[in-house]
C-alpha cells in the first residue's frame, strides 16, 4: 500500500532525511522514534507535501505522490490527514467549523469562505465529535478548549477527511499523561475500527511499545531500526538516541506507572 | 478536567438535541449575515443615488472627462521633457525642507504617542482611572484637521516650517497613540508580571517589559506615519509653510505653462516615498529578526 523509496531531503548541505526506504502493507500502526532533529517530522511533512523532497519516490497505491502538483497535490493532501503537535486549529472559529475544514478540498471555495456547509456535512462533523467524546464542545471556540480536547478536535478534522493514511507528528508531546492516553487510545481505535493506516512520530519509548504494530527508529536522517515493538530493547534505544549507559527510560517516560521515584529523588538530592 | 467523564458515550437522545441546537445556531447566523449583506447593498445603492443627485455635473456624464486634466499636464510636460531633470535638481532643496518637517514632526509625535499610548492602555496604565482623559486627548488631536492648526499657527507665528511641524506632530501624536495603544494591548503581560515580582517601577516595567515586545510594530507604524507626513507636509506648503508644497502650488496654476514643474515635483515625491519604504523595510526586518 505504501512504499517509500530512497527519499532524501537536504537543507543546504545537511541531509535532514537521508535516503530512507521502507514499505507498509495494510492498515498498520507505525511509530517513528528518534531524538529531535532525526528527520521524523521532515519525513511526515514530505508525505503530506508540506515540505518538498529533494529526491526519491513515495508510492501510494501505485502512484508517486511526491510528483503530484497543484490540484492533484491538494487532492492527495485531502486523502492523507496530518495531526500536529500544537494542534494547528483556527483558534477563533468554533469547534464544529474546525472539524468541517477537513473537507475544504471537496467543497467550493466561495461557499466555504462564507462558512456555508451542507447540513449533512455538519451532522457528520457532530457525529465524529461525538465519537471522540467532545460533541458538547461543538459551538465553543477552539481556543477555549484544553490541550487534550483541542488535539481530539484535530483528530476529528482528520477523520472528517475520511483519509486512508493518518500522519501524526508528535501528537501527545504537548499533553499531560492523562490526555496523552486519551489521544493515543483514540488514534488506536481509529486504526483498528476503521482500518486506516496511522504513522505517528513519538518521543517516548513506552508509547511506541504500547500502541504500535511496528516501530521505525531514525537517527541523523537514516533508519537505524525497523522492527516489532518487542525488539525495542534498552540497548537498541540507546543506539537510536545516541545515548550512553546513563540513559534511563524512566526519565523520559510519560506513563504514570513508569514513574521512578528513586530517579526523581536522585535528581532532587 | 472533565475529560475522562466526557469520553463515556452520551445517550443518542442528547446527541439529537445537540444536533438540533447547533443547526439552529448555524441557521440563525446565516440569516443575520444575509440580512446584513442585503442592508449593505441597499445602503450603497440608495447612497449612490443621493450623492449623484447632489453632484453638479452628474457621475456618469463626468466620467469620460476624468482623464482630461492629467492628459493636459502630461502632454505639456512631455513637450518640455528636456527640462524635467534640471527641475528635479532645482527642487531638491525644497524637498529636503519638506522631508525635514515630516521627520521632526514624526519623531516628536511618536514620542508623545508612546507616552499617551501607555497611559491609555487597559491593563498597563499608570493611573487606570485617567485612561479616558488620555484617550479623549488623543481623540481631540485627531479630530482637528492639520490644516486648521497650521493656519491658526501661521496667523500667530507667521509663515514657515515651524507651524507645519507643530500641526503635523499634534495629529501624529493622536493617530500613532491609538495604534500604539492597540499594539500594546495585545502584548503579553507575563513579562510585566515577572518584572512586577522583582519590584520594578512602572517606567521600568513599561520600558523593559512592554517596549521590547511592541517595538517592531511601533516602528513600522511610525515609519508608515512618516510616509503619510511627507505628503501632509507637502500639502501644508499650499497654505504657506514652505517646502515643496509651495512650489507645487505655484506650478499647478492653470495656464501658467509650468506643468513640467508639476511632473518633476510629483516624480521626486514618489521617489522619496519609495526610498523611505525601502529603508524602513530593511530596518524593520533587522529589528524583528535581530540580525
Amino acid at each position: 500500500m505504501l512504499q517509500v523509496e530512497n527519499v532524501t531531503r537536504r537543507f543546504g548541505q545537511k541531509a535532514a532525511v537521508d535516503d530512507i526506504s521502507f514499505s507498509v502493507q495494510g492498515p498498520a500502526f507505525v511509530g517513528i522514534i528518534g531524538r529531535s532533529g532525526a528527520g521524523k517530522s521532515t519525513f511526515l511533512r514530505m508525505m503530506n507535501r508540506l515540505t518538498d523532497a529533494t529526491s526519491g519516490r513515495i508510492m501510494v497505491e501505485g502512484r508517486d505522490i511526491l510528483a503530484l502538483k497543484g490540484a492533484e497535490m491538494r487532492a492527495w493532501q485531502s486523502q492523507c490527514a496530518m495531526i500536529f503537535q500544537q494542534f494547528n486549529l483556527v483558534p477563533r472559529m468554533d469547534v464544529a467549523s474546525n472539524v468541517l475544514h477537513g473537507i475544504l478540498n471537496r467543497r467550493s471555495t466561495v461557499a466555504t469562505i462564507f462558512n456555508l456547509w451542507p447540513e449533512a456535512d455538519i451532522v457528520k462533523a457532530l457525529a465524529i465529535l461525538d465519537r471522540l467524546g467532545i460533541a458538547e464542545q461543538a459551538p465553543k471556540r477552539a481556543e477555549a478548549l484544553s490541550g487534550g480536547q483541542q488535539q481530539r478536535v484535530a483528530i476529528a478534522r482528520a477523520l472528517m477527511q475520511d483519509p486512508k493514511i493518518i500522519l501524526a507528528d508528535e501528537p501527545i508531546a504537548s499533553l499531560d499523561p492523562m490526555n496523552a492516553q486519551i489521544v493515543m487510545d483514540a488514534l488506536r481505535r481509529i486504526n483498528q475500527e476503521d482500518g486506516r493506516m496511522v504513522i505517528a512520530n513519538l518521543h517516548t519509548l513506552d508509547t511506541a511499545r504500547r500502541y504500535c504494530d511496528r516501530v521505525i527508529g531514525m537517527r541523523d536522517g537514516r533508519i537505524v531500526f525497523d522492527g516489532l515493538p518487542d525488539q525495542l530493547t534498552t540497548g537498541v534505544a540507546r543506539d537510536i538516541y545516541g545515548a550512553d549507559a546513563s540513559f534511563s527510560e524512566a526519565a523520559t517516560s510519560t506513563s504514570i506507572d513508569a514513574l521512578d521515584t528513586r530517579y526523581a529523588e536522585a535528581l532532587l538530592s | 478536567m472533565s475529560d475522562a467523564a466526557a469520553t463515556s458515550t452520551p445517550q443518542s437522545r442528547d446527541m439529537k438535541a445537540l444536533e438540533a441546537l447547533y443547526l439552529t445556531q448555524v441557521r440563525q447566523k446565516r440569516l443575520y449575515s444575509g440580512i446584513l449583506l442585503l442592508l449593505f447593498v441597499l445602503l450603497v445603492a440608495t447612497g449612490f443615488q443621493t450623492a449623484n443627485a447632489r453632484n453638479a455635473g452628474g457621475f456618469l456624464q463626468g466620467l469620460p472627462n476624468i482623464l482630461s486634466f492629467p492628459t493636459e499636464v502630461l502632454s505639456e510636460a512631455w513637450a518640455n521633457r528636456a527640462n524635467v531633470p534640471g527641475l528635479i535638481v532645482k527642487f531638491i532643496p525644497s524637498l529636503i525642507e519638506t522631508v525635514n518637517i515630516a521627520a521632526v514632526s514624526t519623531l516628536i509625535g511618536a514620542l508623545l504617542a508612546m507616552v499617551l499610548a501607555l497611559l491609555s492602555t487597559r491593563g498597563l496604565a499608570r493611573w487606570p482611572r485617567l485612561t479616558p482623559l488620555f484617550r479623549r486627548l488623543m481623540d481631540i488631536t485627531r479630530a482637528i484637521p492639520e490644516i486648521v492648526i497650521a493656519l491658526v499657527l501661521i496667523f500667530i507665528l507667521g509663515g514657515g516650517p515651524v507651524p507645519a511641524m507643530i500641526a503635523i506632530a499634534m495629529h501624529t501624536a493622536g493617530a500613532l497613540g491609538k495604534l500604539f495603544s492597540e499594539a500594546a494591548e495585545n502584548a503579553d503581560l507575563k513579562p510585566v508580571e515577572g518584572l512586577t515580582s522583582v519590584g520594578a517601577s512602572w517606567i521600568q516595567r513599561m520600558w523593559l517589559g512592554i517596549i521590547p515586545q511592541v517595538a517592531p510594530n511601533w516602528l513600522s507604524y511610525a515609519l508608515m506615519r512618516f510616509e503619510i507626513n511627507i505628503r501632509a507636509s507637502a500639502i501644508l506648503g499650499f497654505v504657506g509653510s514652505g517646502g515643496i508644497g509651495y512650489d507645487l502650488k505655484i506650478a499647478m496654476q492653470w495656464g501658467a505653462g509650468k506643468y513640467d514643474q508639476v511632473v518633476a515635483i510629483f516624480l521626486i515625491l514618489f521617489l522619496t516615498i519609495v526610498v523611505v519604504d525601502q529603508i524602513s523595510d530593511r530596518y524593520r526586518n533587522r529589528l524583528v529578526k535581530g540580525v
